[in-house]
């Protein structure tokens, strides 16, 4: 790579050549780059599956075997929630900018943030292997009894592989919240942090706090299957409820996982291309904070049909409506934010408003969702579907992009050809809109999620759906494609492109090894910046540098 | 004598020991909700099944639970000792300290063969030898399942307390814990107390409630 050299500082790219010198590097910038990898690997893998079943429904009768399509939805679920979505925003751009952003020269652990990354592959590698194998057909929740008594794909294997996943979560989790509260830069304090950072720590908390059940909830599932004993089998006086409960306690959070820390990268897109200061920046870290809470106390909400008692159904709904504020005060937050800001429609800042958007839709449509008698006619249709897919997908694959073109120079030192970006950026938002608004229309009418066929007159609506899916799977693989060329051909990219105001952009791109030649010292507040001519004040106190 | 450095992200020493502590502290955390979730999980069939949970758990072994609580109480001691040997530098007295809390530790391994042996005899073990008496029917085997699930997980953390005390050990060896750097020690010492702690929450659960 003699094109990455010459008359730079020595960044942390090209500090140490050796193999060795990335897979055991104790660097976070590295270690974000390796999870960059084996995310995007999964990343494909889910997607070819969603690939799959959009091909499969184009027509009523559908092209796979049913217990094929099975398979196939379950590893989609599995691959894209534990594999990709969880992970995705923390262990990349969280690994390699919280560090940067806090005015920190590494994670509090560095040992443990590569073991981390080592643990992630191990479960993928025993999920892959139980896809090889033949796959799991329990749907993404593994739900008892099915999956205790009747299921016949590898449950085991997958769950111990949600098992290990674990891990990985607990200790990048562990990490974060250790190494903000104690490795912030002298001036540093809590409420001069940038909202990304504020995003991750909350992110964190939960990982901390719910993955340990679902470990537990699944190492009680493989313990049925492997022992044969009746944890949660009635006939044998267990309760497969229970496992309901225990399941959605954690995966409850887990969309909250996914969404906290896209919460944060948004904030810090929309300032820098507003050039503005974030509205209400205090109610903003307090929304994060509550909505980490609230999620613990919003699970039955998944279970309203299941024969939970109409009682715990009417708190849940409510605990569920109260979890609405704060993600409301963040959407209009947002969008107070715009209010004579001076804006440039660049490529991170389509994907943050396309993600305000979607997220509001999505948000919205919970309510919906979340109000019991509604539930009854929607539960479990593809109504449900559209509404987790515009949160998940619309929101924080959205936030992600938009997250890795904002760091892309910083993290590679080139800049992305911007047109290609602002095309990938478009269809996105249109691609994923055809995909999934039609499947709240055919949620509306009745179409139930994981049913293998249906009825010809709702061919219409799933052609619409597949269409979108094609363009959104070209919008997916196009930054694969110019992102590739700019890591070799891009413009280099100077240290402070966007002129934000973030500590991570007071050091060259890309950083050298230990982040900052000097500790900074920090003066200000996050978002300085001034419409009026554009200029901004970085946390430094470095004013438009 | 190795030179005392902080690692490259720490300014200090004190820094990076406290930070240690706090990464024990919320590991701690997730452990106590990832036991807390099974300890629920008990409380709710021991709720729906109370007379069936009292007539399994009158198999248990109480001696041997109940010696098990004093060797883990008293290794908590010695650990603390072991760090105040620590602190003052006392080494002798540290690796002392040190080999006793491994010692209770194997004992309380050792106890808890005895009993799985017993239970075995018992026919205790759910889906290997399991009997179930009429009085248990039909969730007594719950209660098993419940034990056999907590106490070798809770015997694997003391294993892995176990190892990290030969670290320890070793690192006393080497002569890098001292007065002015033992935060490693009092990290390991944490998570041996709660290693402790989750056996005095597991007693009353598997041995006390509804014995009489």
């Amino acid at each position: 790579m003699a094109t990455i050299t010459a008359g730079l500082p020595t960044s942390y790219v090209t500090s140490e050549n050796t193999i060795s010198s990335w897979l055991l590097t104790k660097d976070h910038k590295r270690i974000a780059l390796l999870f960059f990898a084996s995310i995007t690997f999964f990343f494909f893998i889910g997607g070819i599956a969603a690939t799959l079943i959009r091909m499969h429904l184009a027509t009523p009768e559908g092209l796979l075997q049913p217990d094929i399509y099975n398979r196939m939805f379950t590893m989609h679920g599995i691959v894209m929630v534990w594999f990709f979505l969880i992970p995705s925003i923390p262990t990349t751009l969280g690994n390699f900018i919280i560090p940067l952003a806090i005015g920190a020269h590494d994670l509090a652990f560095p040992r443990i943030n590569l073991a981390s990354w080592y643990v992630f592959n191990l479960s993928g590698l025993v999920l892959l292997y139980a896809l090889i194998m033949g796959g799991i057909d329990t749907g993404w929740t593994f739900y008892t009894p099915y999956s205790t008594l009747f299921a016949n794909g590898y449950v085991i294997a997958a769950t111990l592989a949600v098992f290990i996943n674990g891990f990985s979560s607990i200790m990048t989790g562990l990490n974060f919240v250790v190494t903000i509260h104690r490795l912030r830069a002298p001036g540093m304090t809590w409420m001069r942090l940038p909202l990304f950072v504020w995003g991750i720590y909350s992110v964190s908390l939960v990982m901390l706090l719910a993955t340990p059940v679902l470990a537990m909830t699944v190492l009680l599932v493989a313990m049925e299957r492997f022992m044969g004993v009746g944890i949660f089998d009635p006939a044998r006086g267990g309760d497969p409820l229970l496992f309901q409960h225990m399941f959605w306690f954690y995966s409850h959070p887990a969309v909250y996982i996914m969404i906290l820390p896209a919460m944060g990268v948004v904030s810090e897109l929309i300032t820098c291309y507003v050039r503005r200061p974030i509205f209400g920046y205090t109610g903003m870290t307090y929304a994060l904070m509550s909505i980490a809470i609230i999620s613990f106390f919003v699970w039955g909400h998944h279970m309203f049909t299941a024969g939970i008692s109409i009682y715990s159904a009417v708190v849940f709904s409510l605990m569920t409506f109260f979890v609405a504020v704060p993600s409301a005060i963040k959407v209009f937050n947002w969008t107070a934010s715009l209010h004579k800001g001076s804006i440039t429609f660049d490529a991170p800042m389509l994907y943050a408003l396309g993600f305000v958007l979607l997220f509001t839709i999505g948000g919205l449509t919970g309510l919906i969702v979340a109000t019991v008698a509604l539930d009854v006619h929607l539960q479990d249709t593809y109504f449900v579907i559209a509404h987790f897919h515009y949160i998940m997908v619309g929101g924080t694959v959205s936030a992600f992009f938009g997250g890795l073109h904002y760091w892309w120079p910083k993290i590679t030192g080139r800049l992305y050809p911007e047109m290609w970006a602002r095309m990938a950026a478009l269809l996105t938002f249109v691609g994923f809109n055809l995909t999934f608004f039609p499947q709240f229309i055919l949620g509306y009418l009745g179409m139930p999620r994981r049913y293998y066929a249906y009825p010809p007159e709702w061919q219409a609506w799933n052609v619409l759906s597949s269409a979108g899916a094609s363009i959104l799977a070209v919008a997916y693989i196009l930054p694969l494609g110019y992102l590739g060329w700019s890591l070799l051909r891009g413009e280099r990219a100077a240290p402070n492109p966007w002129r934000a105001t973030g500590l991570e952009w007071q050091t060259s791109s890309p950083p050298p090894k230990h982040n900052f030649e000097r500790t900074p010292v920090v003066t200000a507040g996050p978002y300085l910046y001034d419409p009026e001519d554009g200029g901004f004040i970085a946390q430094n106190g470095a004013v438009n540098a | 004598m190795r030179s005392l450095q902080p690692e490259i992200q720490y300014a200090t020493l004190s820094q990076q020991g406290e930070t240690a502590q706090l990464g024990m502290w919320v590991f701690i955390a997730t452990e106590t909700l990832f036991f807390g979730a099974l300890i629920f999980t008990y409380f709710i069939y021991r709720d729906a099944y109370p007379k069936e949970f009292a007539e399994a758990g009158k198999d248990a072994v109480l001696w041997c639970g109940s010696v098990n609580v004093g060797l883990l109480l008293t290794s908590s001691l010695t650990m603390v000792l072991a760090i105040d040997a620590a602190a003052d530098g006392r080494r002798r007295h540290l690796k002392n300290w040190l080999l006793a809390t491994a010692g209770l530790g194997i004992a309380f391994v050792c106890v808890k063969g005895v009993e799985w042996c017993l239970d075995f005899a018992h026919h205790d073990v759910p889906s290997i030898n399991f009997i179930m008496k009429p009085a248990e029917a039909p969730a007594g085997e719950l209660f098993w399942v419940f034990y056999f699930i907590a106490t070798p997980l809770h015997a694997l953390h003391l294993l892995i307390g176990l190892g990290l005390i030969l670290y320890m050990l070793w690192r006393v060896r080497r002569g890098d814990l001292t007065p002015a750097y033992y935060a490693p020690l009092e990290v390991v010492g944490l998570y041996w107390s709660f290693v402790d702690t989750v056996w005095i929450f597991l007693y009353p659960c598997i041995y006390l409630v509804g014995r009489s």
